[in-house]
């Protein structure tokens, strides 16, 4: 039943053997170790589980493990290394747009995803963006800052 | 020297190198959390580590006729499959009651069912695996037969005669009851010349905790001991609690709470599916795990809310609030939950209604009852927002009797800022509060006779905008009234060890936690500022009971006001400690030294003299050379607990901007505005954080959040797609002011603030409802407001 597949994850090659149902969110949690991909709904809800396949951001919990043959997987480990959100990160610090953590590595990646494609978000699109990542704790004003605040910094750095 | 220090002005506290009491400093070690590397307990991996799936109850009310397990236990990876009767060996029932709510009855409580469930979601059996996956595909194949049993859903008939009586031994469904009669109700009705009076009715929500539930109980037979991973707000009660039902010494339990995905009072209670999993490592002889999965998070993690409360108040045509009185119902659920019982949220309604209002004239009813339902008790705000919104629900209906602008009769009406100490018509105590300062400091934040002109312009227009106001106070800092006297081992006091290692950074234990509120922060926040330490060289331990002092936890808005003054004492008495060394290597005396900048300094100059780490280096490695006599104590502890008043009450005043779609029914929020007081700010921006954060999970109730039952007891929108929360893209921005009382209890002066936005939040945006329908004569006192309720009320549906 078992099915092999080979993926790279965060630059690295794996290759596994794995059974069809398995998802991608417990094939990076349980499998290779990389917990900081959360898992909050199960059903695609609510974005702690967002990831980027092939560049593109995905709900890991509606993605089968099976369905990333051949693919490049990116998760919050991943961009944290390669220092690619490192000012995002900082301006999430700053303003204080994390309380328990939990949504973060999952709205950090949606961010950047809307910052990757709209260099001058306006705060409504921002709002829009980020409605399929469910934050609990912050009432979301801080994140909205924080990404304003990133695109502004992004745009005065490539004039 | 270059300036002369008597030219200057004397360092203020706040102006030191090392003051961050007030300031606005990132907390410590987001980087963990934003980077994906924190843990969670979800996270958890432990060696032999099993996985428990609990097999549930499909129905509400239904004897257990059978439990097959053959075929499941054949399954592979199946380690075990275990019944209430089987867990009942290691582990003992319990019952939910408090002995200072007088009157509170429940039944006892299991792990697991036996013989019989109470709501849908009660776990029937126990499978354990070696993977979660291999433990639900057995858990599927568990026969369970059943008998099904009339269900008790609807709380107006659970006290009716011709109900079923959910737990015999009780008598009836009644889990409790408080009256409360103040001052002279019925002479102040007859002289009042209008009366107005409605029944508000408050929808079941829960807290959706984006990480659920979820612990790793690790019994080691070796050792004897149990090691609880739990996402907790307080370690200490469930140290307690497993030792108590598992028959151990609280020296055999360690909780360790790591990093917790959302609280908001979710976790702070003692859940059945919990029980059990600590009862299976101990049977099992191995660590097992347990995280609860969506569904069974809105079936078992605790609701809330859910009252109907009829409400009449009595004004005179000048504005004067004569009299409230409040009939309130609740249905808890089968069960009262253990061990801070589910009679508190109604105890709480019918302390702080009428509270921001001078009125002495107060009668109150609460009933409590049993039903078929999943369990209710304390989520965030407990009982605030019911006493708020129908206090602050009535004063405008009341206004709108008169026709007095809603913000005129709350100034004619609320306690004088020079009246303090004084006393609620419930007997409430209130140290310092500042309504009328916070009132007019909201006026002046929304510009709100622009609002109003805009707000008629609009109508002309078609377009109908609403302005809601609510005042509203809030309990923080409990001290043992809250639990502690009703015999509940639920500590209120506080301890915090700090000590200075090696290298001369300092080592902070605290027993408050940390579920990203800033525990951590406004830790190393007050013992930097008091060593006269760098932030980044405090490392703050919570969450750990083998690690850390006694405590409570972070729960009831007790972190700051409570743990922080704990902090505060300790760091002084370290610093009295450390400057006595200093003095002794200096040959100097201890009034003539400061600390500041990580080094002991000249008080008087500020010239520096000895830095903390070569004080450290001499204390632990060169103790012979020191003066004969001295022995060093580079480590102090103090606990904290307030004494005078039983809570520190807090007040402030909320505003809601919003526009009502007649056509639709939806509501559009395009502003929110908050002013509290919680006394001395430890970090303002964390204070801000926990009010916008708070107000929208009380937007949430107001607008969306409602667990659907049905008839039968079933809970129909168990899942996130069905069960609404607030999203990012219809919130507003919300802008926070302040005004500060400190209490004098401590000399931190800080008070609670972590519920406040919730309190009143869904009070204002009701109001705002209300004051949008104004043309069309249509009044809601029911939330969630739903499009459907909306359109309803205008008979447009």
């Amino acid at each position: 039943m078992k099915k092999d597949v080979t993926v790279t994850v965060n630059g690295h090659k794996y290759e596994a053997r794995v059974e069809p149902r398995l998802l991608l969110s417990d094939f990076l949690r349980d499998t290779l170790g990389l917990t900081g991909t959360h898992v909050g709904c199960e059903h695609g809800v609510c974005g702690a589980c967002t990831v980027r396949v092939d560049g593109e951001i995905v709900r890991s919990c509606l993605t089968l493990a099976v369905q990333t043959q051949g693919s490049c997987v990116e998760t919050i480990e991943g961009l944290s290394d390669s220092g690619e959100i490192t000012d995002l990160q900082n301006a999430f610090r700053e303003r204080n747009a994390l309380q328990c953590g939990f949504c973060t590595p999952g709205m950090l990646i949606a961010a950047q995803d809307l910052l990757k494609h709209e260099k001058e978000p306006d705060r409504a699109q921002i709002r829009e963006h980020l409605s399929g990542n469910y934050c609990r704790c912050t009432g979301y004003q801080a994140i909205i800052d924080a990404v304003e605040e990133t695109a502004g910094m992004r745009r005065e750095r490539k004039p | 020297m270059t300036s002369s220090p008597e030219t200057q002005e004397p360092l203020s506290a706040l102006d030191r190198p090392n003051s961050y009491i007030g300031k606005v400093v990132p907390r410590p070690n987001l980087d963990r959390l934003m980077q994906g590397r924190g843990l969670y307990v979800s996270d958890l991996e432990l060696p032999r580590m099993a996985h428990v799936v609990f097999v549930r109850s499909p129905h509400a009310h239904a004897n257990i006729v059978a439990v097959d397990a053959g075929a499941a236990k054949e399954m592979p990876g199946v380690i075990a499959v275990v019944t209430g009767e089987e867990l009942a060996s290691v582990i003992t029932p319990w019952v939910g009651v408090l002995s200072h709510l007088k009157g509170l009855k429940s039944a006892p409580q299991r792990a697991i069912a036996i013989g019989r469930v109470c709501w849908q979601g009660e776990a029937v059996a126990a499978v354990v695996a070696t993977s979660r996956a291999a433990a639900e595909d057995a858990a599927e194949i568990v026969s369970v037969g059943y008998e099904e049993l009339e269900a008790v859903t609807d709380m107006r008939t659970a006290l009716d005669p011709e109900t079923p009586v959910i737990h015999a031994s009780l008598g009836n469904n009644l889990a409790f009851e408080r009256t409360l009669d103040a001052g002279e109700v019925d002479a102040a009705f007859a002289g009042s010349e209008e009366i107005a009076e409605a029944e508000f009715i408050f929808g079941r929500h829960t807290g959706v905790t984006l990480e659920p539930r979820a612990v790793v109980a690790d019994w080691n037979a070796a050792e004897t001991r149990l090691t609880i991973y739990q996402g907790t707000q307080a370690p200490h009660m469930v140290q307690n609690i497993a030792a108590l039902h598992l028959g151990l010494e609280e020296s055999q339990v360690r909780v360790v709470c790591k990093d917790v995905g959302g609280s908001f009072g979710i976790k702070v209670h003692i859940y059945a599916d919990e029980m059990a999993t600590y009862a299976l490592s101990k049977l099992l002889r191995r660590p097992v795990k347990f995280v609860a999965d969506r569904i069974e998070s809105f079936n078992t993690d605790i609701h809330a809310r859910d009252h109907r409360c009829r409400g009449r108040i009595g004004v005179t045509r000048d504005g004067t609030i004569t009299a409230f009185e409040i009939d309130d119902l609740t249905g808890i659920g089968p069960y009262s939950m253990y061990p801070r019982t589910s009679a508190i949220e109604a105890n709480q309604v019918v302390n702080l209604v009428g509270g921001p209002y001078r009125t002495k004239n107060y009668r109150a009813r609460a009933r409590v009852v049993f039903q078929n339902k999943n369990v209710m008790c304390q989520y965030r705000a407990v009982g605030h927002p019911i006493a708020c919104s129908v206090t602050e629900g009535l004063v405008d209906l009341a206004a709108s009797k008169i026709g007095m602008d809603p913000l005129e009769i709350r100034r004619r009406n609320l306690i004088a800022d020079d009246a303090y100490p004084c006393a609620s018509a419930s007997g409430l105590r209130f140290e310092l509060l500042s309504h009328h300062t916070a009132l007019n400091k909201l006026m002046a934040m929304m510009d709100y006779d622009a609002l109003r002109t805009e707000q008629a312009a609009l109508r002309e227009k078609n377009i109908h905008r609403g302005i809601g106001i609510a005042s509203f106070i809030e309990v923080t800092n409990p001290s043992a009234a809250f639990y502690g006297v009703g015999g509940a081992k639920i500590s209120s006091q506080d301890g915090v060890a700090v000590r200075l290692d090696a290298q001369g950074s300092v080592v902070c234990q605290t027993s408050i936690t940390e579920q990203g509120q800033g525990s951590e922060s406004l830790t190393a926040q007050i013992v930097g500022s008091v060593l006269g330490v760098s932030m980044s060289r405090v490392r703050v331990i919570l969450g750990d009971t083998d690690q850390t002092p006694y405590g409570g936890g972070t729960w009831a808005s007790r972190g700051a006001g409570i743990g922080g003054e704990a902090a505060l004492q300790a760091a002084k008495i370290l610093r009295k400690n450390i400057l006595d060394v200093a003095a002794a290597i200096l040959q100097s005396s201890p009034t003539e030294l400061d600390i500041a900048d990580n080094a002991v300094v000249n008080a008087d100059d500020g010239a520096p003299r000895i830095e903390l780490r070569e004080l450290a280096r001499i204390v632990y490695f060169r103790p012979d050379t020191l003066p004969p006599g001295i022995q060093p104590e580079l480590m102090a502890t103090r606990h904290f607990v307030p004494r005078e008043y039983p809570f520190a009450f807090t007040n402030g005043v909320q505003a809601s901007w919003l526009e009502v779609d007649t056509d639709s029914g939806f509501v559009k929020l395009f502003k929110h505005w908050v002013v509290e007081d919680c006394g001395t700010l430890i970090n303002p921006q964390l204070v801000d954080e926990q009010i916008r954060g708070g107000v929208v999970q009380g937007l949430g109730a107001a607008l969306f959040e409602k667990c659907v039952y049905d008839e039968r007891g079933q809970l129909t929108n168990a899942n996130m797609a069905d069960y609404l929360v607030p999203m990012s893209g219809e919130m507003p921005d919300i802008d926070v002011g302040h005004v500060v009382s400190p209490t004098a209890e401590s000399e931190l002066g800080a008070k609670g603030a972590g519920e406040a936005g919730t309190a009143g939040a869904a009070a204002a945006v009701a109001n705002a409802v209300n004051d949008a329908l104004r043309p069309f004569g249509a009044v809601i006192t029911e939330i969630p407001l739903t499009p459907q309720l909306i359109l309803t009320s205008l008979k447009r549906i």
